[in-house]
């Protein structure tokens, strides 16, 4: 989906809130967030892809002004009620006021039927698919070209992976773009290299 | 007055969210606290820098090693007796020289080589970093005090899969003859990250 979270490229951030040896932690229950979320990936409740895919499901307006650990929050809440794990009316009601959700979840799909393998120096372009449900093309570089330069081992397939759907395992290869390709006469001169999966390439003759 | 079922109930607090989570949990037997506290330890004591500051250091004084890691990372920190999760099945190693630059991102989310160069700090996370990074590399590294040299390459390498990256700094040019543990303590979570140099 071409969510609020697909963050790379936008206009308009400002300065980055940096300071040296910056903190992972300011509250504790942000660990506490992050451990029980651990927890229900542990115990199998929800996979890492369903997790990513549930905060991407935030409504935007929720997205952007939640806090990190918050949007952790509201996954984990979420893939819970979803599973039937718990309910909503118990989590608020423990809670004592309301407790948002993410947004339903759309289909997801599995791998292209025809996966080409590529070697480091072909060259590659990324499809111009649009999706409803997950997916880890970030959309800078759809229907960009670049180089490939490495091959990762198998991962599962995450716009599979998030949706319960049936689905081999597939390599990614980082792929290398110039800024100039991505951003034409608007960003600084560098290469962007990203870890595409095998589905979302088609060679480049 | 507008009916009751129209009136928004106010959002609970952050925290009252949590412990609702967590006391859910517990009723259902699944010993949330109990794993709080291993996570705690895990986050304070197991995924720290200094994990990655000891690859580096390796990597600075033991040609070999640096061969290995640069070609299969995983197996290179483990072989130090690091650890990755499972499903972080590959890191690669980006070596930095005097013409190359590297540095890492996540544009989706927060993904890092957590167990070894520690767990993303805040701004890693932000908005700002994951929107710009990728397009204004040059801008933002030199807003984060790290001014390149106009012919300097910078590459960025964007986290979307679940392979893993981390930065090979150069080794600075002073520090001739020390030991392994003394060049371990230069090496920072940032120089790692590729936002700083050392």
């Amino acid at each position: 989906m071409d969510g609020m979270h697909d963050l790379g490229g936008r206009q308009g951030f400002g300065r980055i809130r940096y300071s040296l040896k910056a903190e992972t932690f300011h509250e504790p229950w942000e660990k506490r967030v992050n451990a029980l979320y651990s927890l229900a990936v542990k115990l199998g409740i929800f996979n890492m892809d369903e997790y990513r895919h549930a905060i991407e499901r935030m409504e935007p307006r929720h997205y952007l002004s939640a806090s990190y650990y918050e949007r952790s929050l509201t996954s984990l809440a979420t893939l819970c009620v979803e599973k039937g794990i718990l309910t909503r009316e118990e989590l608020e009601r423990r809670a004592q006021g309301a407790f948002p959700l993410s947004t339903p979840s759309a289909p997801g799909r599995s791998n292209v039927a025809a996966r080409e393998h590529f070697k480091p120096g072909d060259r590659v372009k990324v499809k111009t698919d649009y999706v409803p449900g997950h997916v880890r093309m970030p959309g800078y570089i759809r229907g960009k070209t670049g180089v490939v330069v490495s091959e990762s081992p198998t991962y599962p397939f995450p716009d599979a992976h998030a949706h319960g759907v049936k689905a081999a395992d597939e390599p990614t290869y980082d792929v290398r773009f110039s800024t100039e390709e991505l951003w034409p006469n608007s960003a600084d001169p560098a290469f962007v290299h990203v870890g595409v999966f095998q589905s979302y390439l088609e060679r480049v003759t | 007055m507008p009916e009751q079922s129209h009136v928004q109930q106010t959002t609970a607090s952050v925290e009252k969210r949590v412990d609702a989570i967590q006391a859910a949990f517990d009723e259902r037997g699944m010993k949330p606290g109990e794993f709080v506290e291993e996570f705690k330890h895990l986050a304070e004591e197991e995924w720290v820098p200094e994990n990655g500051a000891r690859v580096v250091a390796k990597a600075w004084t033991d040609p070999a090693f640096r061969q290995r890691l640069l070609a299969n990372g995983r197996d290179a920190v483990i072989e130090l007796g690091l650890s990755m999760p499972p499903h972080h099945r590959h890191l690669v190693v980006l070596e930095n020289t005097s013409t190359v630059h590297n540095v890492i991102c996540c544009t989706l989310c927060s993904c890092t080589a957590f167990s070894i160069i520690g767990l993303p700090p805040d701004w890693y996370k932000d908005l700002e970093y994951r929107a710009r990074a990728v397009r204004q590399s040059r801008t933002v590294l030199k807003e984060l005090g790290l001014d390149l040299p106009a012919e300097m390459e910078i590459r960025v390498w964007d986290t979307t899969a679940d392979t893993r990256y981390m930065v090979l700094p150069m080794r600075p040019t002073e520090t001739a003859g020390w030991s392994e543990e003394k060049l371990a303590k230069l090496v920072t979570k940032d120089s790692m990250i590729g936002v700083s140099r050392l």
